[in-house]
């Protein structure tokens, strides 16, 4: 009895710096700012509660929330499937016995090592200016220059290209997962004749199946909190065609200091990634095929 | 047959020279421009080669634009970074520690609070923890970077230890018992010295993470002086009219390539660490 008892009390004693960290740094900043989102705060005064007011003038008085809102899903639906998509592809390439093939692996995963950096964002509003060289490899093949930072249409697809560069993290789990797969299968189908973008679909997409899941709700998650690549290259411009939800966020609450509002923003948030990734989860049993049966 | 074949290898292996190209071409172009003359090299040519190397990028960018110079900046990113990545390796063993090898009551619920946490968007904490640390007085200040990270802040590194002191046999514990070892000396000497990739990995991402922080960092240091380097290259971006590029590319490269060192020294505890627990970026 004593032993156990004793046992209990030393496991939590392990654990208790977390817990003490979960109460301060995340359980009550996260309760916090639920009642701060219904308050009217300025870091001066005190919070004076509001009601659900902020909730209705995002939707009603704020002309910003919703060209945000959608903005940002489109964001987070061209950036995601891009990334993922080169990931795969990159994995599938680097799937390969050739020699020297953990160099080109180290080479491929360099640029995520940089992840948000200030640096990358400074490189990608180099290369992607009117006269940067981009456009200059355009002029070289007699194609007209793009404005890839000018204009409204096409910045955001510029700012999603650099999340895509990104590509590392997943490229390394999906070839994780792809050399897990059991070489019988693929005997398997050569011998019953199959094509191979049939073995492709039929053996490798199910088997990645769990980790292309993974990726997609992590992606999903980080994506919609994108802040510093945008915010270095456009500054949400032009136009605030790249004026993503984060940096809504971020004025509202640190150039504007209208903690009240921004917090339900940041709320609203949280409601939307919870809400995404519920679905993703919903969906997954019709796509995702665990080994084990579903057990996981 | 084996002709044929030696040459499909060896325009395998052209493909992903060619494809590694375009990836690591940012890079490239980032290294040779930082040491063109001017502007006009850096955008009047496709050439990525400079038309005459300089230093001179290096020299001027590092004096840096207002009181104070790079080496200033960087002595604040150290300041900010190592005490957060020693503490996270710190608490992260010990929590994992408690998690991975003890019976406690209501251990199974906590752990999945805490993997829940790992989903917890930072977006949402910001503000509320930005209202906390200025009730603490650590604005503009380091604390909101250590502390949180002395408390074992990122469930990342928790779950990655967790995982890897599963993986090491319980019968060394329990012999280490047996002699009448206490449970932090069978942490401290069974569990540690077989643990060292865990803690290489988490100590490299942490690093990267903390260094490359722009987000927080903006949001929570606002005097010059106490810039670390993602700022300080934002300011040198900004306020600068005529920009000299050349300055503002060779310091982006000088803020980096701890990074990029750090990388090809530990690139094999990057590939582990990552395929064993899957962490973002």
């Amino acid at each position: 009895m004593s032993a156990q008892s004793k046992k209990n009390y030393i496991g939590l004693l392990y654990i208790s710096p977390w817990l003490v960290g979960l109460l301060v740094f995340q359980l009550y900043p996260i309760l916090s700012s639920l009642y701060y989102s219904f308050t009217n705060f300025d870091m001066v005064g005190v919070p004076k509660f509001i009601g659900v007011e902020n909730y209705r003038s995002m939707f009603v008085d704020d002309y910003d929330f919703l060209p945000s809102l959608s903005l940002t899903f489109v964001y987070v639906l061209m950036a995601v499937p891009l990334k993922l998509g080169v990931a795969l592809v990159v994995a599938l390439m680097l799937n390969a016995k050739t020699r020297g093939i953990n160099l080109f692996r180290t080479v491929y995963y360099l640029p995520s090592i940089l992840g948000g950096s200030v640096t990358v964002a400074i490189l990608w509003r180099f290369l992607f200016m009117q006269e940067g060289t981009v456009n200059g490899f355009l002029g070289f093949f007699g194609l007209p220059p793009v404005p890839w930072l000018s204009s409204p249409l096409v910045a955001l697809f510029t700012v999603s290209l650099l999340t895509v560069w990104q590509f590392g993290s997943s490229m390394v789990l999906f070839l994780a997962g792809l050399q897990q797969i059991p070489q019988e299968l693929y005997e398997a189908g050569r011998v019953d004749g199959a094509s191979r973008p049939r073995m492709f679909f039929r053996i490798t997409l199910p088997m990645l199946s769990p980790i292309l899941f993974f990726n997609l709700v992590m992606q999903m998650v980080n994506s919609f909190q994108e802040f510093t690549g945008a915010f270095v290259i456009t500054g949400g411009g032009p136009m605030k065609s790249t004026y993503l939800y984060v940096m809504k966020l971020y004025d509202e609450a640190f150039q504007f200091f209208r903690m009240g509002y921004a917090s339900a923003l940041s709320w609203g948030l949280f409601v939307i990634i919870v809400f995404v990734t519920y679905l993703a989860f919903r969906s997954s049993g019709s796509w995702v095929h665990y080994g084990d049966g579903g057990k996981e | 047959m084996t002709l044929s074949r030696s040459l499909r290898s060896a325009g395998y292996t052209l493909l992903l020279v060619a494809v590694g190209l375009v990836v690591v071409y940012p890079l490239l172009w980032l290294l040779f421009s930082s040491f063109k003359v001017d502007n006009s090299d850096i955008f009047g040519s496709l050439s990525f080669w400079p038309r005459k190397w300089t230093p001179e990028g290096y020299l001027q960018g590092w004096k840096g634009t207002g009181q104070y110079d790079f080496g200033r900046f960087f002595v604040n990113s150290l300041a900010l970074t190592l005490p957060t990545v020693v503490l996270t390796i710190v608490s992260s063993v010990v929590v994992g520690y408690g998690f991975a090898r003890f019976d406690f009551p209501l251990r199974k619920p906590l752990f999945a609070v805490m993997i829940a946490t790992l989903m917890l968007p930072g977006a949402v904490l910001i503000i509320p923890r930005y209202i906390l640390f200025t009730g603490f007085g650590w604005i503009n200040s380091y604390w909101p970077f250590i502390v949180p990270a002395a408390f074992a802040g990122s469930a990342f590194f928790i779950f990655l230890m967790v995982q890897f002191f599963r993986g090491i046999p319980k019968e060394l514990d329990e012999s280490a018992k047996m002699d009448g070892c206490s449970s932090w000396r069978i942490l401290t000497h069974i569990l540690l010295p077989n643990a060292k990739p865990a803690i290489f990995s988490i100590g490299i991402f942490q690093f990267l993470w903390t260094w490359n922080d722009f987000f927080n960092a903006m949001i929570f240091i606002n005097s010059t002086e106490k810039f670390p380097l993602p700022l300080a290259l934002r300011m040198a971006l900004d306020t600068s009219t005529a920009i000299a590029w050349n300055q503002v590319l060779a310091m982006s490269l000088v803020t980096i390539l701890p990074c990029v060192l750090l990388f090809f020294l530990a690139q094999k505890y990057f590939v582990e660490g990552v395929a064993t627990t899957g962490l973002k970026g």
